[in-house]
């Protein structure tokens, strides 16, 4: 007749387990301990709240949008509205909005166009172009259009 | 020089109090040690209980990885001289739950890397006898980087997303995967397409950056993330003027 040997269970009722104080523990089901994510984890570190303000100036771009979207629409009334938006514009408080959107929008282009050798991966005759050759292409890039719209403004 | 330097060490003991809590031991100061080193020397001499994994101790098994005051770094490879004079605060990685002490269950991400299939996949099989498949330098450079990945988790530690979004499958696995990809031998990619594209893949990534940052390899797993962003952007749009063609 065989016989069959209890196998344990690995509970901690189970004799030959060591006692342990804490009820729920059993030896194959492990009582994990889970951290959890405070709410303020992006001040952890200074990359993370870098990364949180690289998002949020994502905002005052979607703002610069509209807003010149908006623009091109009071222009399409007529020159009298055009007038009446500009003086509306002029209004300190505006001024000082506008200034922290352009504070967010250039924090934002920065940080932004700082991360573009990650995803563009260009070759040329056979060789990786170095990160900071794309870098410098977005830059100049940005230069460059803003010179062409200074130009265009101080010819008016 | 100091003759010590005191370590916090994380402690969980299931059996024992449940909560976690901080120990604080006294360890010889050497100039050549790393955390490593003084996590072994409290193991040996002065708590043998304390639980934490380690193998190769030359920054190539992958084993050792914890959070130094804040940061995700392989012990083996972290001098205790720069965090002079101490206390050293020796915690597990972030991200995972914790088993016992400094040893986290990584059975996510071993579950993740198996739905990447990270190796490579041939439409057809070549017979041995039809010879090897030859590569270029070239095209080896193009994967070489992300074939250097010791499946450390580093990666997975200093990503907020994992922490917050479970689901994503992570920085590391994207890599393998995109090793394979890019890999001029394999096949796979369209197999693998599925799980990369779908939201909890490449979608995820918000491209924090720090897993490039804190990887013991260089092999910039953000820059894996968001090349395949960029490629399945095209690819979609290629579908999309293409008929019959699936992104």
């Amino acid at each position: 007749m065989k016989s069959q040997a209890r196998i344990p269970t690995g509970r901690i009722s189970d004799p030959g387990y060591p006692q342990a104080s804490n009820p729920e523990y059993t030896r194959h089901h492990p009582r994990w301990y889970r951290r959890h994510m405070p709410i303020f984890w992006w001040l952890r570190k200074f990359a993370y709240t870098k990364f949180i303000l690289r998002e949020l100036t994502s905002q005052p771009v979607m703002y610069a949008t509209l807003f010149l979207l908006g623009k091109v629409w009071v222009l399409s009334r007529g020159p009298e509205a055009y007038e009446i938006f500009v003086q509306w514009l002029s209004h300190p408080a505006f001024l000082a909005f506008h200034a922290l959107v352009l504070v967010g929008l250039l924090f934002h282009t920065v940080t932004w166009l700082n991360l573009t050798p990650k995803a563009l991966v260009l070759r040329v005759a056979g060789r990786k172009v170095p990160g900071w050759a794309i870098v410098g292409a977005h830059y100049g890039a940005w230069l460059g259009l803003s010179g062409v719209i200074l130009w265009i403004l101080a010819g008016r | 020089m100091p003759d010590t330097v005191k370590l916090e060490v994380f402690r969980y003991r299931p059996e024992g109090e449940g909560e976690p809590l901080y120990e604080t031991f006294e360890v010889p100061y050497r100039d050549e040690w790393m955390v490593l080193d003084a996590l072994n020397q409290i193991k040996d001499h002065q708590d043998g209980t304390l639980s934490y994994r380690w193998a190769c101790r030359m920054g190539v098994c992958g084993s050792c990885g914890m959070t130094v005051n804040g940061e995700p770094v392989l012990t083996c490879a972290t001098y205790l001289e720069p965090f002079l004079p101490g206390p050293i605060r020796v915690e597990p990685l972030h991200g995972f739950p914790v088993i016992r002490d400094l040893v986290g269950d990584l059975e996510d991400f071993v579950g993740k890397l198996q739905r990447v299939k990270p190796w490579i996949i041939r439409e057809e099989e070549r017979s041995p006898s039809e010879g090897e498949y030859l590569q270029t330098p070239e095209e080896m450079d193009a994967y070489k980087r992300y074939s250097m990945c010791i499946n450390c988790m580093l990666c997975y530690a200093a990503c907020p997303i994992y922490e917050l979004e479970p689901g994503f499958i992570g920085p590391a696995a994207i890599a393998l995967a995109q090793r394979y990809n890019l890999d001029s031998r394999d096949e796979g990619a369209r197999e693998r397409h599925e799980v990369l594209a779908e939201h909890e893949g490449v979608w995820s990534c918000t491209f924090v950056g720090e897993c490039s940052i804190v990887c013991p390899k260089d092999v910039d797993p953000a820059g894996a993330i968001q090349r395949y962003k960029v490629d399945a952007t095209l690819d979609f749009f290629r579908s999309l003027v293409t008929p019959g063609r699936s992104p």
